[in-house]
């Protein structure tokens, strides 16, 4: 499998909204925005996109169950293959993957996984349940779940039994905060400490509000072709090559906290491993990586399970650095959506800044030549999981 | 006792047994006719092995506070008013591991710590109120 999947399909253009507060503005129009970025950014034109890939079912985002309809009739094109998979933030990875085994099928040629979302301006408020007070929803919703407070579950666990500390789970925050420094759109720029992140409020104990991501409207949109049409397609330079895709794995978990299998661990365990499958590589072989980062929760179980270090040691691989530019792994080199953007699903912008980087040109940390990097998406309340791994 | 908060579960056919149990103070989870395993939430297969029909036992209600989380804030006006709340998973000694509140005193709180079940009438003025629903939840052994 490895060798007849890896590097066949390429991102070919890639587009961050700058927005990050749009009172007004209908989540489509920044869908729209995007698209155009990224399809100008590619050298092609919205007539050569034939898939579309969107999911925008979350009330802030402006659809409903029929996302990808609606935005392909909003945007004003017919594709002959599209994919709705909605899976919380995880989804324009899935999106990715899944645009890959399409275009390698025949089934598309030009494929645009787009998203936006109005997450701090929307006017019309909804919970943040992912599920009703009904069927499997009947035994949890009654008890008063929020996003927030599922993952604080898994941190307290996580401390329980391996020491991690809430100044490990800091360390994450001050990191991408220390990354966004240098990104003009990023929501927060000034660097912060531990003991500002431990110093904020509780939200949901152990987790502080800087230990959550920022909440902004914005979007993003990036564009997969076939790495035959990506090497005769669009503007040529150094800054603006094809990104290949050298694997993919995505998996799912549970919704229901009372349903997770173990505190400790997530789906990235699967998504993780079946994206190394595919790529035929390994962790050590990874330059650099976006990981979600909805909570400094969310990044330090994705680094144990995808293997960056072992179970347990997430915290102390924080705290001694390894996330910074020179350390082992550096992370959410734009800021990630604890100080750059966080619109709804990161995912997209997440690919976004992996395709930045590779090409040189990332708005925050530019690293020296990375060749590799991995998205990690997780969504819901560590439900759902989708790796990617890109390389040049 | 603590009231109870609110947004009514709506029962069905897999979980009325459930809620009129709590009613009278019992905890009910399901064991497979089949593999032999307990199970939570209630469903009408095993989904471990996916035989139908599991039996209702009642749980001895007795367990420990596999994970928490001190809720201080939220979102979701309904739930406002609790907070500061604890949010807590249960496992019981039978294996299932349920959602549900730390009711009463929280000194000595942590993971792993032994509670038990109480069941809590939902306040008049909520959703689960109105709908005379029972949610049970834990309190701290001492």
């Amino acid at each position: 499998m490895p060798a007849s999947w890896s590097g066949k399909v390429a991102i070919v253009g890639a587009y961050e909204s700058p927005r990050r507060r749009a009172p007004g503005v209908h989540p489509f129009a920044i869908q729209a925005e995007c698209a155009r970025g990224a399809l100008a950014d590619a050298g092609l034109d919205l007539g050569d996109v034939d898939g579309l890939a969107a999911a925008a079912s979350f009330p802030a985002e402006g659809a409903r169950e029929m996302a990808v309809a609606e935005i392909a009739e909003y945007l004003g094109i017919h594709p002959r293959w599209m994919d709705g998979t909605d899976i919380g933030g995880a989804a324009p990875l899935s999106h990715a993957g899944h645009a890959v085994a399409a275009i390698q099928a025949g089934l598309a040629e030009v494929v645009l996984v787009t998203y936006a979302a109005c997450g701090c301006s929307w006017p019309y408020g909804a919970p943040d349940y992912l599920t009703y007070a009904h069927g499997p929803g009947q035994w949890e919703l009654p008890y008063g779940p929020s996003t927030v407070a599922t993952y604080a579950l898994a941190a307290r666990r996580h401390m329980h039994e391996f020491g991690t500390t809430e100044a490990d789970l800091a360390a994450i925050a001050v990191q991408c905060r220390a990354n966004a420094a240098a990104n003009p759109d990023a929501r927060f720029t000034s660097p912060i400490t531990v003991d500002d992140v431990l110093s904020s409020a509780v939200i949901a104990a152990p987790l502080h509000r800087l230990d959550c991501c920022v909440v902004t409207d914005s979007g993003g949109a990036f564009v997969l072709t076939s790495a035959r049409r990506a090497a005769s397609t669009g503007a040529r330079s150094a800054n603006t090559g094809p990104v290949y895709v050298l694997g993919f794995g995505e998996a799912l978990g549970q919704v229901s906290m009372n349903q997770m299998r173990t505190f400790t661990a997530t789906a990235a365990a699967e998504s993780g491993a079946r994206a190394f499958a595919t790529a035929g590589m390994r962790p050590a072989e990874i330059d650099c990586a976006q990981l979600y980062d909805s909570f400094t929760i969310t990044v330090l179980l994705a680094l144990e399970d995808l293997g960056f270090c072992g179970k347990g040691e997430g915290g102390k691989f924080a705290s001694a650095g390894e996330l910074g530019p020179g350390g082992r792994l550096p992370i959410n080199t734009d800021g990630g959506g604890l100080s750059s953007n966080h619109p709804g699903r990161r995912g997209a912008l997440a690919v976004i800044e992996a395709v930045r980087q590779l090409r040189g040109i990332s708005p925050g940390v530019r690293l020296e030549n990375p060749r590799t990097a991995l998205v990690h998406g997780m969504g819901g309340s560590l439900s759902t999981s989708s790796t990617l791994i890109l390389g040049v | 006792m603590d009231s109870a908060p609110g947004l009514a579960p709506l029962t069905d056919q897999f979980s009325q047994a459930y809620w009129d149990a709590a009613r009278g103070a019992t905890l009910l989870i399901q064991r497979c006719r089949g593999c032999g395993r307990h199970q939570f939430y209630p469903r009408g297969h095993c989904a471990a092995c996916f035989a139908p029909d599991p039996e209702w036992l009642p749980a001895s209600g007795h367990g420990r506070v596999h994970t928490y989380t001190v809720v201080e804030r939220t979102p979701n006006a309904e739930f406002a008013a609790d907070c500061p709340y604890v949010l807590a998973i249960i496992e019981l000694d039978e294996g299932p591991r349920l959602t549900a509140r730390i009711a009463g005193a929280t000194d000595g709180l942590r993971c792993d710590a032994r509670v038990r079940a109480v069941f809590a009438a939902a306040t008049g003025d909520t959703a689960a109120g109105q709908a005379g629903i029972v949610l049970p939840n834990f309190g701290l052994e001492t």
